[in-house]
Formats: C-alpha cells, structure tokens, sequence
C-alpha cells in the first residue's frame, strides 16, 4: 500500500451564515488519496466540494476532524493568467513567486511547453489564446509550483464540448507523466471515469462521502469503452441522476 | 482628427465673421488672420519660447511622475501612510497657484527652480489618484494566486499590482500633461525671462494682442502634442490594454 498524500478524518466544517445560523458543509468526511495518484470527488452542485478542496489545500481549517496533506497548488475554473504576461511569463510566476529571476523561471517554464502542446505558443498573450490553450497554461503553473499535490476545482467547468475533450486527454498525459498527486473536483461524472484512480460520490449537503470507487479501468481509457460507460452509470445512480 | 480640423475650422470661422461684422478693434479682439500673421512674424520669438516652456513642462512632469508614483506606492501598501500622506496631498491642490508661484520665485529665484515645482505641484496629482484608483481596482484574486505561491507582500506587488495600474497611471498623465502647460504659464508670470507664459505678459501692456493670441496657440499645440506623446508611449508600453476611447 503506498503512502497517502492527503488524508481527511471526520472533517466536518459549519459556517456561521449570519448571528444565528449556522449551516454545515462538510458532516464527517473520510477519505485519502495515495500518492501518485488521482482521485476525483464528484457530487450535486453546491454540495461543499470546492470547500472539501480547499480544506484539503489548507487554505480553510476545519471545524473537527484532522487533515493530513502535502503541500498543494491550486488550480481553478478561472484561469488567472495576467493579461500583460506572455504564456511563457505566466507559466514562469509559479517560479518568480518563489524568488527565481526571470530569465531561470522562463527557462525552466519553457520545458513543458512542448509536453502539454502549447509549444510555439510561447510569447502570446493570454488575450489571443483560446480556453482550451490559456487552461494549459494554468496548469503549467500550478505544475511549475512545485508542489507535491495539485488541486484542480473544475478546470474544465468553462471550456466547450470539444476543448474539454482536449483538456482531459492532455491532463491524463501530464498527470501519468507527473508523478503528482492530484484531487480533481468535477461535476462531470464521465470526466472523472476517465481521469481518476479513484473517484469519491458525494452527497449533497452537508457533504458525507456516498461512495469511494477504485477505478480498474487500463489507461488511456475511451469514453466508448463499456466499463467507463457502465461505472459512469452506476455513479449517475448514486447521484439520483440516473435516467 | 479630420472632424478636429472641421470643428476648430468652423470655431475659427465663426470668429473671422465676427470681427470682420462686429468692427471690433483689433487692440480688443484680433481677427483669426492677424494672429496667424502674428504667428509668422512672431515665429523666431515664439520657438525660443516654445523651446523654454517645453524644456519646463519635460522637467515638470519627469518630477510629477516621479513624485506621485511614489506617494502612490506608499498610500497603497501603508494603511499609516494614507492616513497621514493622502490628506495632505489633497490639502495641497487647494493652494492659489498664483500666488504659490510669487512665494516660490522670491524663496528659489528665476531660473528653472521655481518652474519645476510649480508644474509639478499641479501635475502629481491627478496622476496619485488614478493610480490609486487602478491599484484598487486589481482583480483580488491575481494578488491572492501569487501569494499562495509563494510570493511576499513586495514582490506581489512587483509581479502583480504595479503592471496592473499602469494603464491607470497612464490615464492620470493624459491629465497631468494639460494641467502641466497651464502651470507653466502661472510660473512664468510670477517671474521669468522667457517662455510662452512670459510672452503673453509682456504683450498685453504693449497692446500686441495678436502675438499674445499666438502665443496661445503654439501653448495649446503644445499641450496636444504631449497627449499625443502620451497615448504614443502608452500604446508602447502597454500593448495589452485596450486604451481606445481615451487616445486622440
């Protein structure tokens, strides 16, 4: 059994809406993720996912219950490159933040250019790039952090039909070839029957874990292949959704 | 700019038909014809002076700039400073310009000294509460993104805030360049030897209401084409905004 890269024990977390009311988000929430690999958490709309995320990230502390993590980058729906930076620029931040002078952060940014074919690509702006394009150049970001876990709250939620499809292919790649860990939080079932070794069901709020599946599913996998079509299946029923 | 040149040719129209109709003597109102006669006769005077009050407004706005971007810095990251800084920024754009330029040639004398200051008294200003107001206005979440990170409050704010108030700081200097020339003249006539602003005073006690005119015209030629410089280095400096609607 490898080691586990985060872990959550009976997490919970209420939020004080106003003086008298309070609403839980997250009721006693279990779960691990080993390291290498990728676990999806998939769940209703509004049911504390993003919040699982960032809890798991550190960037909110629970109200009971422990979390064990390594270090993470996140990585959002909004993509957050500086409109004055070029792709190569944005990519380097990651390393600019932490002290690197520019001309180390572009170097070593440089490399996952070509493996995330965005190469040539390099000096535009992010205002000429497509969704799909500056999406990859976000993550070479949240890949150039350097951090052992990243954390991915619905990185494709804004895309279109056929650039999400890109999406999943080349971040199915880069996380094979990355050695991260990696949490992705998507409402997209099939999404997540593609990409993660193991996909967490939610419920919704406050959010319990319904579900944890292994996926057993030989990558690269295809949405036509009828395992992925019958576990996306089953998971819809888990939701309700099921028709 | 063709429409420019209609609106101005008509303005300038409507003038010449007044002057001709009214009989208006030219010691009270000259006709558009004799100030550009002015204009050419003028024209050794009127460059020497251009020539001065250009060399002044350069020197003004280098120090406005340098001043207000940083007041601006400070104000932005120091919640002490803008408490203290900022309310005596604004205390001084209520100073009679005026008479602050009379104040300053008896304390600095006639030569460029004076000038300087007082240019760049009127000119820091709008500049400070552009920029501030671009800095404000960052997108929180770019900040929040490079401190998680990794990045220090001070090289967030290289990496982030200080790109995205540049178009802002720029919209103050569109400002700053127009004041700028009206602070020249102020400074000239409290006590100078040259300059547009030293011309129009001499003048006008010599009934030359034409070379004074003139020299109006080659001062607001100037201003134009500072903005112009402006939205030129601008357009430079900044490729990533869009900045139509404020150009010329």
């Amino acid at each position: 059994m490898p080691n586990s890269a985060v872990t959550l024990s009976d997490v919970v977390l209420t939020r004080r809406v106003n003086r008298s009311q309070q609403i839980e988000v997250l009721d006693s929430v279990t779960l691990s993720a080993a390291e290498g690999s990728t676990v999806a958490i998939v769940g209703p709309s509004g049911c504390g996912k993003s919040t699982l995320l960032e809890v798991a990230c550190g960037m909110l502390r629970p109200t009971s219950g422990t979390v064990t993590a390594q270090p993470a980058a996140m990585m959002a729906q909004r993509d957050l490159l500086l409109p004055w930076a070029t792709a190569l620029d944005n990519a380097a931040l990651a390393l600019r933040a932490a002290g690197l002078s520019r001309g180390d952060a572009r170097d070593q940014a440089a490399d996952w250019f070509p493996k995330l074919g965005i190469a040539g690509f390099e000096n535009v702006r992010p205002a000429q790039l497509s969704g799909g394009m500056r999406q990859r150049v976000a993550f070479a970001r949240t890949l150039l952090a350097g951090r052992p876990v990243i954390a991915l709250d619905e990185p494709f939620a804004a895309l279109d039909a056929l650039s999400r499809i890109e999406a999943r292919a080349w971040l199915s790649d880069a996380l094979a070839a990355g050695g991260r860990t990696a949490l992705l939080v998507t409402h997209d079932v099939e999404e997540a029957v593609l990409l993660a070794d193991r996909i967490i069901v939610l419920s919704p709020r406050p959010a319990k874990v319904v579900e944890s599946l292994s996926v057993e599913i030989a990558k690269p996998r295809r949405r036509s292949d009828p395992q992925v079509v019958a576990m996306r299946q089953s998971i819809l029923e888990l939701l309700g959704a099921g028709q | 700019m063709i429409r420019a040149v209609l609106v101005a040719a008509v303005l300038l129209g409507a003038w010449e038909l007044y002057c001709r109709l009214s009989g208006i003597d030219p010691l009270v109102l000259p006709a558009p014809h004799q100030v550009v006669a002015a204009l050419w006769k003028d024209r050794s005077l009127l460059a020497s002076d251009l020539l001065s009050t250009a060399g002044e407004v350069a020197a003004g706005l280098a120090a406005a700039l340098l001043f207000a971007l940083l007041a601006a810095i400070s104000i932005h990251l120091s919640r002490t400073m803008r408490r203290s800084l900022y309310p005596v920024l604004v205390a001084s754009q209520t100073l009679p310009i005026p008479v602050v330029a009379s104040l300053l040639v008896v304390w600095l004398g006639y030569d460029l000294g004076p000038k300087v200051a007082i240019i760049a008294l009127v000119a820091f200003f709008p500049v400070v509460v552009a920029t501030l107001g671009a800095l404000a206005k960052t997108d929180p979440e770019l900040p929040r993104l490079v401190r998680a990170l990794g990045a220090g409050r001070a090289r967030t704010f290289w990496l982030v805030e200080a790109p995205a108030a540049i178009p802002g700081a720029f919209d103050g200097l569109r400002i700053a360049v127009v004041l700028s020339v009206i602070g020249a003249v102020f400074a000239e006539q409290a006590g100078s030897e040259s300059g547009l602003g030293h011309t129009i005073q001499q003048a006008l006690p010599q009934l030359l209401m034409s070379r004074a005119y003139a020299a109006v015209i080659v001062l607001s030629a100037l201003a134009l084409a500072l903005f112009g410089l402006i939205g030129l280095i601008e357009r430079l400096l900044v490729p990533w905004a869009r900045v139509q609607g404020s150009q010329l």
